[in-house]
């Protein structure tokens, strides 16, 4: 019993110091760009440019196999930010005329079925089971994704008032 | 050096680790979609068994047997194939980027292939020496890999072919599997010396 956990224990350390020591021998530091771009998207990895995660699209940035409008969340001022890093010309109108919003619970329908906020991406809904559940607009960034999994349609994407970093241009309106 | 050659082609065709013993067939039918997939996770699968008999081996004679743990064998030897896969992926990642973006998303898969399990268990069981162990884990790693790519050929002309509705995807290509496991037997026939 006593020499069965021992050389188990032994085995398991044994194994987990080499593999300690060879990440840190054969440490592969990542591109600078690519750190440089992850770190100026969201970071919420909610996956809706079709991208592994914030650090895959930053990749595909950085190789150029991406547009810089490929991220919702980021809406068009981190598109002009990335375009700006990168470069390259920034053709907005792809990204269509898309207010920058975020999630609201509306409290007279909200079950507390705590759906939305196993879902949120970036843990910006609070609350309990069976309780009222809101949202911190400071960690919000608009994805969408409670609004889709919310079953009551309690969740709704509102715009937000608009601040020096979001606001642009309305496109001119035909009378 | 004739035996070492016999010991390669009995492992590799006669007992092969697929069609034969019917070890490793997750990613015989998970990852053999393409061909440089397939070839890809085979050359990943070579280098870890290989590895892996070696170092299972060391385990067996130096710990297991002297202290009679026989009862920590499947344990112990997943420990080592794990931490074994780890430090492969570690490794190439360092000193050989091109090859770790080819076999990068099959190398943890190996962890899980019972393939690299039940060829360790096998070699306690046959009682190999080292050498017989190494040769036994690369013999049935090139039939593996062979198995994988001939497959794979297999699977890529069927995507071409008329296949009734009822049988085309899942159903054909076990069909496939179980036709080409028929051909292997074939191979027991095969005079050895």
């Amino acid at each position: 019993m006593l020499i069965a956990v021992t050389s188990l224990t032994l085995i398991a350390t044994c194994l987990g110091l080499i593999l300690g020591i060879a990440a840190r021998r054969f440490h592969v530091e990542p591109p600078e760009l690519v750190s440089e771009l992850e770190a100026m998207l969201p970071g919420s990895q909610c996956g809706q440019c079709g991208f592994p995660g914030c650090n895959g699209a930053a990749e595909a940035l950085a190789d150029g196999l991406a547009p810089v409008t490929l991220c919702p969340p980021g809406g068009p001022a981190l598109a002009l930010a990335l375009a700006d890093k990168l470069g390259v010309q920034v053709e907005l109108g792809a990204m269509g005329e898309r207010e920058p919003t975020i999630a609201a619970v509306r409290e007279d329908i909200c079950i507390g079925c705590t759906k939305c906020f196993k879902e949120c991406p970036t843990d910006a809904i609070h609350g309990a089971m069976k309780q009222m559940h809101s949202v911190m607009k400071e960690a919000c960034t608009g994805c969408g994704k409670c609004a889709e999994i919310c079953p009551t349609e309690a969740v709704t994407l509102v715009p937000v008032a608009a601040t020096l970093g979001n606001w642009r241009w309305r496109e001119p309106a035909f009378a | 050096m004739s035996e070492v050659l016999i010991l390669l082609l009995s492992t590799a065709l006669v007992n092969n680790v697929v069609l034969v013993k019917f070890l490793g067939l997750c990613p015989f039918l998970g990852v053999s979609r393409k061909l440089d997939a397939a070839i890809g996770m085979g050359l990943a699968t070579t280098f870890v068994l290989t590895l892996a008999s070696a170092a299972s081996w060391m385990l067996e004679q130096w710990l297991l047997e002297p202290f009679g743990l026989g009862y920590l064998r499947i344990v112990s030897f997943i420990l080592v194939i794990a931490a074994a896969v780890q430090f492969v992926e570690l490794a190439m990642r360092k000193f050989s980027p091109e090859l770790h973006q080819v076999l990068g998303i099959y190398l943890p898969l190996i962890t899980t292939n019972c393939a690299v399990l039940g060829v360790a268990l096998l070699n306690v069981q046959q009682g190999s020496d080292f050498l017989h162990a190494l040769l036994y884990g690369l013999g049935s790693a090139a039939g593996f890999t062979l198995v994988m790519a001939m497959f794979a050929g297999v699977r890529e002309r069927l995507e071409l072919a008329a296949v009734p509705a009822s049988f085309s995807g899942a159903p054909i290509a076990l069909i496939t599997a179980g036709l080409l496991s028929l051909a292997f037997m074939g191979f027991s026939g095969l005079r050895l010396d």
